[in-house]
């Protein structure tokens, strides 16, 4: 029974992997669902299996529980992924901090059967401060994405927050070892439950600062929370299948928060602690100019001389589920021999390839997509460059004016275009809080109003013959 | 019961593997990749059905079942929406 625990591990931890690599392209990436499937019902069977496993029916139902909530969640819409996401890493978190509060009341009502050394004490600490400060952060997030009404949008903040937030984390972490030195002392289970509330209450402080511009950087660093705290379950449970599938994950989320932290030029600390998006002064207050407005109609005869576009899609797009008009106008354009290209900024939208996934929903083929790197070497030979709700990620202010949050953060070089046509919803500035010098400048005309409607309207002139 | 030393060694070598691995993913694909991993993740359901599913005490049963349930939210949504998503890359 022993082996067939240790083998089904063994090919659980290869398929996991496999899946992972099978990522690499499009062509190949079902696969590694499938083989993570498999991967993980050798692994569910093979622990069911075990003589001790005795409440069968226990089992059974919370394994229905988690398909009736679990189905309708891979059902919401695409543009609804962002807080899917960060919901499944409070869920993830949830469940290392709970095994582990178990696992700590087991040992000290004397039924556990493995011994607490020092170090299975100190990653139990760990495991519980991981998962339950991602298990709030995480909600959180959730709560801001999913803009639900008692928590506020904008980034909030008071004086010596840091202060607060670090003080927290660190009587956490300190009565964490205290415990680990002393498992078995008779203050220490207080002191555990005091540490699980501290890491509760620090998940919530952590991201109340947070604005919806971070939120890519935020949900991978959640990411690699919920790895970690994987990995620190898999130290107390002695399980090498853990740490391995935690580890994988961990390491998922430390490289998608490193390219999202490189994408905007800021450091960990600075996202975490930096508070984003406070109301910035006003710069240059002096040489205010004027954005001049384009008529839908000038916009489509603009896109009709064109021979290649550059789309830039941003979380306007999103906000307004505007992808479906966009294929459409792809369609109409494409028709008439134009070539169109899509620009993806890394931290366009709320979270890592949220973009990508939004315009493949809406039958974009993906050799489309361009990458930031790819595209900026293109846009003086473009034509017209059409900005769909993005703002930040092509504000030429990050190139030099230090005085700005976003200075130094790489752009998708928009303003080097030809001709740009910016769909903006409102004449209020961005999510940063920052004017955005794109929309002044001579060789760009502004189109006012939701994405959809104005793509709708834009896809109208171009009349019958090229929409299908 | 493998020591602390060996545990830390597969954690450091699964990590490289990670790193390695993770690195190679198409930027198309980093929104189901996050999905999927954190499927992956939910492995934590293992350690769930022994805290559920052993003899223990009430309120420790209640904890793990919790916990199961949260896992294998994590794992039925997380496996079902990144094929969904994958679903929709296409090509031409």
């Amino acid at each position: 029974m022993h082996l067939v625990g240790e083998l089904s591990a063994v090919l659980a931890t290869a398929l996991f992997i496999f899946a992972l690599y099978w990522m690499n392209d499009p062509k190949t990436a079902r696969r590694g669902v499938i083989a993570g499937v498999v991967g993980m019902t050798v692994a569910v069977l093979a622990t069911w299996i075990q003589p001790e496993i005795i409440h069968h029916a226990w089992i059974v139902g919370a394994i229905a529980l988690g398909f009736v909530v679990g189905v309708p969640l891979s059902r919401v819409p695409l543009t609804a992924v962002p807080q899917r996401t960060a919901l499944s890493h409070a869920f993830g978190g949830l469940a290392a901090g709970l095994v582990g509060t178990a696992e700590y009341f087991l040992w000290r009502g004397g039924s556990a059967t493995a011994e607490m050394t020092h170090f299975r004490m100190s990653a139990l600490a760990a495991e519980v401060i991981l998962g339950f400060l991602t298990f709030t952060g995480s909600l959180m997030a959730a709560g801001k994405l999913q803009e639900v009404r008692w928590i506020p949008q904008r980034p909030v903040t008071y004086p010596g927050q840091n202060f607060v937030n670090i003080g927290v984390l660190a009587i956490a972490v300190g009565l964490g070892v205290a415990v680990a030195v002393h498992p078995g002392a008779p203050w220490a289970q207080q002191a555990f439950l005091v540490i699980a509330a501290l890491a509760l209450i620090f998940g919530v402080l952590l991201i109340i600062p947070i604005g919806g511009a971070d939120m890519p950087t935020v949900i991978s660093i959640l990411n690699a929370y919920a790895g970690l705290s994987a990995v620190a379950m898999g130290f107390v449970l002695d399980s090498k299948l853990l740490v391995t599938a935690g580890a994988l994950d961990g390491s998922s989320g430390l490289i998608l928060s490193i390219i999202m932290c490189r994408a905007m030029n800021r450091s960990f600390t600075n996202v975490l602690f930096g508070a984003f998006g406070k109301a910035q002064p006003a710069l240059a207050a002096g040489e205010q100019k004027e954005w001049k407005q384009e008529t839908v109609e000038g916009a489509a005869q603009l896109l009709e001389q064109a021979r290649n576009v550059v789309i830039i899609p941003g979380y306007g797009m999103a906000v307004a589920q505007a992808q479906h008009k966009v294929r459409e106008l792809y369609d109409a354009l494409t028709k008439r021999g134009i070539i169109v290209k899509f620009a993806i900024h890394p931290v366009a939208g709320r979270m890592p390839g949220h973009m990508n996934v939004l315009l493949a929903e809406a039958n974009i083929p993906y050799s489309a997509l361009v990458e930031m790197d790819e595209i900026n070497p293109e846009m003086p030979q473009t034509d017209v460059a059409l900005v769909l709700g993005a703002n930040d990620v092509v504000n030429p202010a990050a190139r030099y004016n230090k005085g700005t949050p976003i200075y130094g953060m790489p752009i998708i070089d928009a303003d080097k275009a030809k001709t740009v046509l910016a769909v903006k919803r409102s004449k209020k500035p961005g999510f940063a809080g920052i004017d955005n010098e794109l929309y002044v400048q001579d060789n760009t005309w502004m189109l006012f109003g939701d994405a959809k409607a104005v793509l709708s309207d834009l896809v109208k002139q171009f009349g019958s013959g090229g929409i299908h | 019961m493998s020591d602390f030393g060996s545990m830390v060694f597969v954690f450091v070598l699964a990590t490289f593997i990670g790193l390695g691995v993770i690195r190679r993913v198409s930027r198309l694909l980093y929104t189901p990749l996050m999905s999927l991993t954190n499927a992956i993740s939910a492995i934590a359901v293992v350690g769930s059905i022994v805290v559920t599913g052993a003899d223990h005490p009430l309120t420790i049963r209640i904890l793990g079942a919790v916990a199961l349930f949260a896992s294998m939210t994590n794992i039925v949504s997380g496996f079902m929406i990144t094929d969904r998503m994958l679903k929709m890359f296409k090509k031409q």
